[in-house]
């Protein structure tokens, strides 16, 4: 706990706009902030030399329909250093872009073109992003809420492109 | 189209027939492929059940070398053209297994990312239902795979080209 309070009084001193909420759950710190900075707030838990968070375990997304804006970006970070972990939360529109990390994290690569393939958030700056999971051509994004849960069309003949 | 069209003309063909037929049966070599679950049913229908004695032992590693593919497991849409491209890639003639739920109708998976039944890509010759089917219902299978290349003759497989197109 004590630790997890130095990144996020670390936090607050480097960047006092920006916390934007933070909870624990099951000592687990949780870390809300706008998307424009996010890039920045990476950069800072990744190389201040007290933090040192390199590992980034899961980058998901999360849809809240009814709210407004409707996405979320969660982002789980894990520093070797000190045994810790934080979740950073972050609010996206739809259409909206919000900026990757493929720079700080290789890994968030693919994280981020499964996020863009099943919630269809965009991602600027990323290298190469398109579908991960689903093939070329699919139309929609399955895990949206108001995509149906057996898709139009599941039963239809499927004809292969080989 | 090959030699099959003369031998139609000549009374030798059920010979011909009874011979290849005969060796084709003994020696059914299935082609390494599994796609799910149903894949390690499969495995321990080719180790355990030793599927040897119906001289299948022989998984082959390449197509071009199998006669028989056992789709194995759900067929996702994403996988759905490697199946068929693995399927034109065997030689004639060419013998399908449809094993489990998944790979008969879909199974469970009624979902937008799933093939409701491999039957909609290459053409099945027998379906083994059950999640996962049992070794012996594959060895069931097998048997009656034997008895259906037994009845079979040179002069249906003139037509390779037409085979390979689906009906429907």
């Amino acid at each position: 706990m004590a630790e997890n309070n130095l990144t996020i009084n670390k936090l607050k001193e480097k960047f006092p706009n920006s916390i934007l909420g933070e909870g624990t759950f099951r000592g687990e710190s949780t870390v809300t902030v706008p998307k424009e900075e996010i890039v920045q707030i990476c950069k800072f838990l990744h190389s201040d030399p007290d933090l040192q968070y390199h590992l980034l375990t899961d980058l998901c997304g999360l849809d809240r329909l009814p709210e407004v804006p409707r996405f979320e970006v969660v982002y789980h970070l894990c520093s070797i250093k000190n045994h810790q972990r934080i979740r950073l939360r972050v609010k996206v529109g739809e259409d909206e872009f919000i900026s990757s990390v493929e720079s700080i994290w290789k890994s968030a690569n693919w994280y981020e073109r499964e996020a863009f393939d099943l919630f269809g958030i965009l991602f600027k700056n990323h290298p190469d992003l398109r579908r991960i999971l689903l093939w070329d051509g699919f139309e929609g994004h399955p895990l949206r809420k108001d995509y149906p849960t057996q898709g139009p069309d599941f039963d239809k003949p499927f004809v292969p492109e080989v | 189209m090959g030699i099959e069209t003369y031998l139609e003309k000549t009374p030798f063909l059920p010979a011909v027939d009874y011979i290849v037929n005969w060796g084709r049966k003994y020696s059914v070599w299935p082609v390494t492929f599994g796609l799910a679950c149903c894949a390690l049913e499969m495995m321990v229908t080719h180790i355990s059940w030793d599927i040897g004695r119906f001289g299948s032992e022989a998984f082959r590693p390449t197509p071009r070398q199998a006669d028989m593919m056992i789709v194995a497991g759900t067929v996702t849409k994403k996988m759905a053209p490697m199946i068929k491209r693995i399927y034109e890639q065997m030689p004639e003639p060419k013998w399908v297994i449809a094993f489990g739920a998944c790979a008969c109708s879909g199974g469970v998976f009624q979902t937008y990312s799933v093939v409701q039944g491999v039957d909609q890509i290459v053409p099945v010759d027998f379906y083994i239902p059950g999640c996962p089917p049992k070794p012996e219902a594959l060895l069931a299978a097998w048997v009656k795979l034997q008895k259906k290349i037994e009845g079979e003759t040179l002069a249906d497989r003139k037509d390779v080209r037409g085979s390979l197109e689906m009906k429907g």
